[in-house]
């Protein structure tokens, strides 16, 4: 249990990383979308790994349980991560649709060129 | 009146819904309630400063649930100061961006301002770890759509890089939170405090795997040298007066390194000794410098004062990586400076941009140049830190703070030339733009390329919002007195964690 979520996130971690190192705006997203993956289930393990227990205290018999913190935590992360990806597509595709080119870079302009602030 | 101290995040949460649902079509009504709010946002928190200007620590506990199950929002003089600062420097950006009519090329441009102000207000008051991230993350997903306000392609491509460089550090933060979490068990900052305090030194591995990757993160929002790269291409190519507003944002870094590295990992916790001092300050030496040579090599305006920002985060840095009382005290007073001036550069840049376009190269006098270029120039000398503005003060209290330190010849090497470096570069430019001018043959005012913008002179109220920022800077030298009083009181809070800790934590209760 402890290897696959520990192997999971290094695995997508490394992943993510690689694809942000490219170039064209697409693989940087997908490389975003990976490493928040990767915290996401960073972040459950955080609380410790426990199987089969329920998040919340038993008070008539002492059973397993297992931390509702980390829980709820990664729900935030969760959301705020979706939002943030949506936000970037958007402004990846602006910039895409406005310069009909992909790459993150940006072109250098010549001096005194027009400018379109 | 105890609610008074949710107010600066509660406000403009409504206001900023409230304008984007009823008021979508009418700009005017957009302008009033987005004035008003940042006036009474003005207002609400000057009476949270004289709340606690004698020292004491106010919690504010959500749901009513006691720290540490619950976020607990608090108040002592560092917040109440940075809320202070958000607040009036909130207040002529906007009225900036009304008068040079920044707010029409786009739309929801008021909401937006509304929830970046909520986002900063929430960071400066939280005391919470988790709770400080997510109020990042709403400042920053409202500074994207700032940032790009009323498109074109660079700041399009820029924007992109902002985003990605950002979430690339919020993914970070979530990492060091979780490794914080896992050693802990604990996100409450006060109750971090008292955790890591007991944890013996020889199980400190994770916890300092989690302090420095938490120092990462905060150095990538105060753009400390080498992570700095998204900050000069995503100011120089934002709006001037959203960048104008950016001026905090670099300060929400420098606070939260100031914060957490005084209350959590403070001098005395044997497990994370000499991280700090041995980074940051070499970084922050780098900072300054590589700032001062960008101010040197601009060849756009935007970039001039986006590199001017860099070098002045290189200063507030030094002084904060001493972490000493002193160097604490000239820093505070250093960053409300920092934030104005920077400010007031953007806006004079805006100025001289949408008359002159954004390349330093000689160009035709404009309308109203005589006033622009001396706005420029008191906003040069006050980044540069040269007398008679409160720059020069803050750097002379930043040195005087420095002298004892092991690496003082080199401090006062850094700054001393970085700021001759910055005066260079400052003059060249403003040589270039305002006095070359005048040789060039004058074009006939029928002559096509001369556009309607070009000719127009600067609306007043533009002025207004400079002149606003200047008087800030004006006001922080001549009451330069109290002001260091101020802020050495601050200083000696933070260098005395206890009854911080002891108030949120609820122990003077018992």
């Amino acid at each position: 249990m402890e290897l696959l979520v520990a192997s999971a996130v290094g695995i997508l971690t490394a992943a993510g990383i690689y694809l942000i190192l490219r170039r064209r705006s697409f693989p940087v997203i997908l490389g975003l979308s990976l490493l928040t993956y990767a915290v996401n289930v960073f972040l459950f393990a955080t609380g410790r790994l426990v199987t089969a227990a329920p998040p919340i205290l038993n008070k008539y018999e002492e059973v397993a349980y297992t931390d509702p913190l980390p829980q709820a935590l990664v729900l935030t992360a969760i959301v705020i991560s979706f939002g943030m990806t949506a936000v970037v597509v958007m402004i990846a595709l602006g910039a895409y649709l406005s310069s009909l080119d992909d790459r993150t870079a940006m072109p250098a302009e010549p001096e005194g060129a027009g400018d379109d602030a | 009146m105890e609610h008074l101290l949710i107010a600066p995040v509660v406000l403009p949460a409504l206001v900023a819904p409230f304008i984007i649902m009823v008021l979508r079509h009418h700009l005017d009504l957009q302008r009033i309630f987005s004035l008003a709010s940042a006036v009474l946002l003005a207002g609400i928190t000057l009476a949270l400063a004289s709340q606690s200007a004698d020292g004491t620590v106010k919690v504010y506990e959500l749901g009513d649930w006691p720290a540490p199950f619950g976020i607990v929002l608090v108040l002592d003089r560092l917040s109440a100061m940075m809320i202070v600062l958000t607040s009036l420097l909130a207040l002529p950006v906007l009225l900036y961006a009304i008068g040079s009519g920044w707010d029409t090329r786009g739309s929801n441009f008021h909401a937006l301002f509304q929830f970046q102000l909520m986002g900063i207000m929430g960071a400066f008051l939280t005391g919470d770890a988790f709770n400080l991230f997510v109020f990042f993350e709403v400042l920053l997903i409202a500074s994207y759509g700032l940032m790009i306000h009323s498109g074109g392609t660079r700041r399009f491509q820029a924007g992109v890089q902002y985003v990605v460089f950002n979430l690339l550090g919020s993914t970070l933060f979530l990492f060091a939170l979780g490794t914080l979490y896992a050693v802990t068990g604990t996100l409450n900052m006060a109750d971090l405090a008292v955790k890591v305090a007991q944890i013996p030194a020889e199980d400190t591995a994770l916890l300092r795997v989690g302090a420095v990757m938490l120092l990462l993160v905060f150095a990538i929002k105060a753009s400390l040298l080498p992570l700095h790269f998204w900050l000069p291409s995503a100011y120089a190519n934002a709006p001037m007066p959203v960048a104008a507003l950016f001026a905090i944002m670099t300060k929400v870094g420098a606070y939260s390194i100031l914060r957490i590295y005084t209350l959590v990992f403070g001098p005395e916790v044997e497990a994370t000794a000499g991280l700090t001092e041995s980074w940051l300050l070499p970084a922050a030496l780098l900072t300054l410098g590589a700032g001062a040579i960008g101010v040197l090599g601009s060849r756009k305006l935007g970039r001039l004062a986006a590199f001017g920002a860099i070098a002045s985060m290189g200063t507030l840095l030094i002084a904060i990586s001493l972490f000493t009382e002193t160097a604490a005290a000239a820093a505070l007073y250093y960053l409300v400076h920092s934030t104005l001036a920077a400010a007031l550069l953007f806006l004079v840049a805006d100025l001289v941009i949408e008359r002159q376009g954004q390349w330093i190269l000689p160009q035709l006098p404009m309308p109203q140049t005589g006033l622009i270029s001396a706005l420029f120039f008191a906003a040069a000398i006050a980044l540069a830190g040269m007398p008679p503005l409160s720059g020069f003060l803050g750097k002379l209290l930043v040195l005087d703070a420095t002298r004892g330190a092991d690496l003082a010849p080199w401090i006062w090497g850094v700054i001393l030339l970085g700021s001759l470096i910055t005066i260079i570069g400052m003059a060249r430019a403003g040589s270039l733009l305002f006095w070359k001018g005048h040789g060039l043959p004058q074009r006939a005012a029928e002559e096509p390329g001369y556009t309607a913008a070009e000719t127009a002179p600067p609306p007043a109220l533009a002025f207004v919002a400079c002149f606003g920022l200047l008087a800030g800077l004006v006001a922080l030298t001549v009451f330069a007195g109290p002001a260091t009083r101020y802020a050495e009181a601050t200083a000696a809070q933070l260098y005395a964690p206890a009854a911080y800790i002891d108030t949120v934590l609820g122990r003077t209760a018992e």
